[in-house]
């Protein structure tokens, strides 16, 4: 006999994917999880939850690989099936909050990739109607850099940053993935401003990036699961594109609230076109 | 055919862009990922699996940036073999079909 299903509309990136489970206390699980991402959107994608699974949490890698059409994903505490041309998938796990986050960023970066989009290890925020993205090793200073934010500027996120292309350039929207902040990110979007690599230092500065290493760095930070070439490649021209369109720099900062007076300067006297373009 | 001749093409297995005037080139099946200079982006443009690196060097490398020819020479043969290692150009001592890099 088969449980009545329910379905919530969760959207992140403007992208309303339907999650549905025959399981109500996992319904008030994602309910509370995704609070401000809840849409009444028409899903465009769906996922089905089937919670009958045993396996633990675990810190063993992500492996994503294609079966046929379908593309496979599977850690030691999730198998999930995904046909990228139906739209729909299936998910095994159990009720647990931390496989869902990890299942839904692997389908975030599957459908970005084939959008010119891309999921990426960086704080966001916006200030004066204008995204800035703070990226880095752990440790650089993702969190401290929303930390130390002034009160008119809105959290994207402190941990992983969405990007779709938009007109004239990227946007960045806010996601629910919260990393050390353990505070979601607002739900709304502004085109990127610039992208910031973290280091930490005596003083505040910035620096420019010769857009070699700019490419480089910002491939090591985009989150991506597929081992798939034909995917890599495409990330690695949307690497290069974004790289051509955003002005990108290394922000050597010492953690107090001056080095936001630093990242709105930089907004107000950069240019429009990035100078490693 | 010339004989004792090194003829280089691009591995189908790679990314490459322009950006900024320099050519970033990406392994796609390990993701290792290069960045040319000039003269390297001219051999690696100019690798199309039928013209000797011989001819490359001189006619592209020599006239463009006046170089000394066995200078060129040189460091066009130790950039070959450092690419031809990551999986990037393909070497033979016979022409090569290339396909054209993504």
């Amino acid at each position: 006999m088969t449980a009545l299903r329910k379905s919530e509309c969760v959207e992140i990136g403007a992208i309303p994917i339907a999650l549905s489970t025959s399981d109500g206390g996992f319904l008030d699980l994602l309910r509370r999880r995704y609070a401000g991402f809840l849409s009444s959107s028409r899903p465009e994608f769906a996922l089905e939850f089937d919670l009958s699974a045993t396996y633990s949490v675990s810190d063993e890698d992500v492996r994503v690989c294609r079966d046929g059409d379908e593309w496979m994903l599977q850690r030691g505490d999730f198998r999930a099936r995904w046909d990228p041309r139906a739209g729909r998938g299936t998910v095994r796990q159990d009720a647990n909050p931390y496989s869902l986050d990890t299942v839904l960023r692997i389908l975030h970066s599957l459908i970005l990739a084939e959008r010119g989009g891309f999921l990426l290890h960086a704080a966001s925020a916006i200030c004066d109607g204008q995204a800035f993205l703070f990226s880095g090793v752990s440790g650089a200073g993702k969190t401290t850099m929303t930390r130390l934010a002034p009160p008119d500027v809105t959290l994207l996120t402190d941990e992983i940053s969405y990007l779709r292309p938009s007109a004239g350039g990227y946007a960045a929207f806010g996601t629910p993935f919260a990393g050390e902040l353990a505070r979601s990110g607002e739900n709304c979007s502004a085109p990127v401003s610039a992208l910031f690599f973290l280091d930490q230092g005596p003083e505040n500065r910035i620096d420019e990036l010769h857009s070699g290493e700019a490419v480089r760095r910002l491939m090591r930070n985009i989150l991506f699961f597929a081992e798939d070439r034909i995917l890599v490649e495409k990330l690695f021209a949307t690497a290069c594109d974004f790289v051509a369109s955003v002005p990108i720099r290394r922000l050597t900062f010492y953690p107090d609230g001056r080095v936001w007076d630093d990242v709105r300067n930089f907004a107000s006297n950069s240019l429009e076109v990035p100078e490693h373009a | 055919m010339p004989e004792n001749s090194t003829y280089i093409a691009r591995s189908s297995a790679i990314a490459a862009r322009a950006l900024a005037g320099e050519m970033m080139v990406m392994n796609s099946a390990d993701s290792t990922f290069f960045t040319l200079n000039e003269v390297a982006t001219a051999i690696f443009q100019a690798a199309d699996g039928r013209t000797p690196l011989e001819e490359i060097v001189r006619e592209r490398i020599c006239e463009q940036f006046d170089v000394d020819p066995d200078e060129a020479q040189a460091d066009a043969e130790r950039f070959v073999a450092e690419l031809s290692g990551h999986r990037i150009l393909l070497v033979s001592n016979q022409p090569l079909n290339s396909e054209p890099a993504r």
